[in-house]
């Protein structure tokens, strides 16, 4: 950086070249961020396709559209308790109490349910077990902030005493079957072909529609615009992997509903991270947390409202799991429940010093760590393979993101 | 001129404008530590004022008793005249305070705009943040303080030179309509041509009628910008200069053997007398 003069150029320079620079000047933009360490989610895409190389080779099932169907249903839960992680880890925070969180809602909304017992409306059982996640999130978020013990302990004491509670709520039953058609179809029922069709045309025409009126704001405001190319670009790639997906599933089964579900939460959140006070908030206490204070950010608030939220999420995930699995048993939450919804945010790309990620990556590294444990199970291989190649699978991630965080902080972008 | 005895009389006669935020025989005690010992200072708009004094001296104490992160302990505060309590940075940013420490505040995961709004977002319809309206602002203040080095407001902070993050740094703090402005040793960290550009703009703020307080060990730059300077010395104010009646050497001497009134009467009169 040289003195005044010489940077005074580029300045202008700039401002007209950003009107009227094409699509070709943003893929060489995007390429030197992707050189300079900044990868975005091409990692992550790269892995999604060798993944469906190496299975699809081994077994010619695992790329057909009911494997597909499964693949979503498989990835549901942990795609819904990994948003909620996703929050936490941009705080730089850990949450390992979801696991048995989730447990405790699945095996609550059971109980509620049954038709000997309080056999309550479904909507009222998923309400209950929806403020009880947000309840016990609320709970860690004060341990943490006002108390001011460590969340990895905090949460490390909640995954113990929440799997003491469900074992409180139904051991003595031990394994109670779901009766209730709304909640067990969350995960077993499809949406029409038509529905799904409408549906996604729908969704298409909103993105359009916003992208376009974002781009007439901007342009009324005198804000640089990229190239209306781009635009169309990101319209067209949205619309045909839609459509592909809506298409796919319709020649099985069709859409599941836990995938309209999980559409709707991902839009809902990405708007609370990306255009919302609070958002922006968790963003900044997660880059710089003094920072944040002294610009008047309530920084426990901020604090407790993610705990809640990532417990409610955690919630959802064990009502999710128990729709799936048609019932609940005293083992619910266990398993690998907390290590892969953590393992789905990481391996997406959101990192665990806080203040990098989004929701997105909650979707991707979920179907990732799904096409995994699908993959596997199709070629009959153990549980030791299972788990050997998973973890192999995090650290690669993991290590791509420290990589990447070297070559940033190369290039001055860390 | 060297003293801690009348500080705002000396002013008035001297500078002439009424000062927008006075500070008069403020104390402050961390436990059995005194840090602040019966300060007086002011600042007038237009005014470009230095804080200058050895480590320890107080001037963080000073300025981040202006903040309100601390409360002072004995003492009144003046702003344009009223006196007024400060129990908190917000109470200092409503009056119209703003200080830019040394350590920016700023968070490197967001970027230029973010930042500048930082807990003081702006929304639209629907509690939607106004992204295009902030955007536009955040351009205009960087036009306006003729900061010109940096590429694209949309970039993060962490891709910026140490120039161009205390330019961020203190648009921040003055797109708020502020009077006073506080910078904390904006070039402590900052190579040569870098310096120059941030007291290139410290000078505009004063040109714009801000009151500009700067807190610097180093005495170029206060000579460079500064037209009044304050030296404090083990927690008080030893000394007060206009900038172009003293030489460096003066001001080395009173930050290193300014005349200390510790002396508990003579400072208990002040107080009376005042």
């Amino acid at each position: 950086m040289s003195a005044t003069a010489p940077a005074n150029t580029p300045s202008p320079a700039a401002a007209t070249s950003a009107a009227s620079d094409g699509l070709g000047d943003h893929a060489r933009r995007w390429w030197a961020d992707v050189r300079a360490g900044d990868l975005g989610s091409l990692p992550i895409f790269v892995g999604l396709i060798i993944i469906a190389i190496v299975f699809q080779s081994q077994n010619d099932r695992f790329l057909t559209s009911g494997n597909f169907v499964n693949l979503i249903v498989q990835a549901a839960a942990f795609i819904a308790i990994g948003m909620g992680i996703v929050f936490v880890l941009l705080l730089g925070e850990i949450d390992l109490s979801v696991g048995y969180v989730s447990g405790v809602a699945g095996s609550l909304t059971a109980l509620l349910l049954l038709e000997d017992g309080a056999s309550l409306p479904a909507g009222v059982a998923i309400a209950a077990a929806l403020a009880l996640g947000a309840a016990i999130g609320t709970l860690h978020g004060v341990l943490i902030t006002k108390v001011g013990i460590p969340s990895f302990v905090v949460t490390l004491a909640g995954l113990i005493a929440w799997n003491g509670v469900v074992l409180l709520l139904i051991a003595d039953r031990g394994t109670i079957v779901l009766q209730n058609d709304l909640v067990v179809g969350f995960s077993n029922d499809f949406l029409a072909d038509g529905t799904a069709w409408i549906v996604a045309v729908a969704a298409a025409a909103i993105y359009a529609a916003l992208l376009l009126n974002e781009r007439r704001v901007r342009s009324a405001a005198n804000l640089p615009t990229g190239p209306m190319s781009l635009t169309a670009l990101r319209i067209a790639t949205f619309a045909v992997i839609l459509f592909a997906v809506v298409a796919i599933a319709n020649q099985d089964r069709g859409i599941p509903f836990v995938l309209v579900v999980l559409a709707v939460l991902f839009l809902g959140w990405t708007f609370v991270l990306n255009r919302t006070r609070f958002g922006r908030h968790v963003y900044a206490v997660g880059g710089n947390a003094e920072a944040a204070r002294r610009a008047g950010i309530d920084v426990d608030r901020v604090k407790i409202a993610v705990f809640a939220i990532c417990s409610m999420m955690a919630a959802l995930g064990g009502i999710i799991l128990a729709s799936r699995l048609r019932s609940v048993d005293p083992g619910a939450g266990g398993g690998q429940i907390l290590l892969y919804s953590i393992a789905a945010a990481v391996i997406g790309g959101t990192s665990l010093f806080g203040g990098r990620g989004n929701i997105k990556s909650a979707v991707l590294g979920a179907l990732v760590i799904a096409s995994i444990d699908n993959g596997l199970g199709l070629l009959g291989l153990s549980s030791g393979t299972k788990f050997v190649v998973t973890g192999l699978v995090l650290l690669a991630a993991v290590t791509v993101d420290s990589v990447s965080r070297k070559g940033r902080a190369q290039s001055g972008r860390a | 001129m060297s003293t801690a005895a009348s500080p705002s009389d000396s002013r008035e006669s001297g500078g002439g404008a009424a000062p927008v935020l006075e500070l008069k025989g403020v104390s402050k005690s961390f436990g059995a530590v005194q840090a602040l010992y019966q300060v007086d200072f002011a600042v007038a708009p237009g005014q470009v004022m230095a804080l200058v004094g050895d480590n320890g001296a107080g001037k963080s104490t000073l300025i981040k008793c202006i903040a309100g992160i601390h409360p002072i302990s004995d003492g009144q505060i003046f702003f344009e005249g009223q006196p007024v309590d400060i129990h908190g940075p917000k109470d200092a940013a409503k009056l119209g305070i703003e200080v830019v420490y040394q350590d920016l505040a700023l968070a490197d995961n967001l970027d230029v705009v973010q930042n500048m709004f930082l807990g003081r977002e702006e929304v639209s319809s629907l509690r939607r943040l106004d992204e295009t309206g902030m955007e536009k602002k955040a351009t205009d203040t960087l036009a306006s303080l003729s900061v010109t080095t940096i590429r694209s407001v949309r970039q993060t902070v962490a891709g910026l030179s140490g120039g161009q993050r205390q330019s961020v740094a203190v648009a921040k703090a003055v797109m708020w309509n502020s009077k006073v402005v506080i910078l904390d040793e904006p070039t402590a960290a900052l190579g040569v041509a870098q310096t120059r550009q941030v007291l290139d703009l410290v000078r505009r703020l004063g040109q714009q009628g801000l009151a500009v307080v700067i807190v610097s060990h180093n005495l170029h730059d206060v000579f460079e910008v500064a037209d009044h300077v304050t030296v404090l010395r083990l927690g008080q104010n030893v000394a007060e200069y206009r900038v172009a009646d003293v030489t460096q050497t003066q001001i080395v001497e009173a930050i290193t053997a300014g005349t200390l009134s510790k002396v508990p009467g003579q400072a208990d009169a002040e107080v009376v007398t005042a």
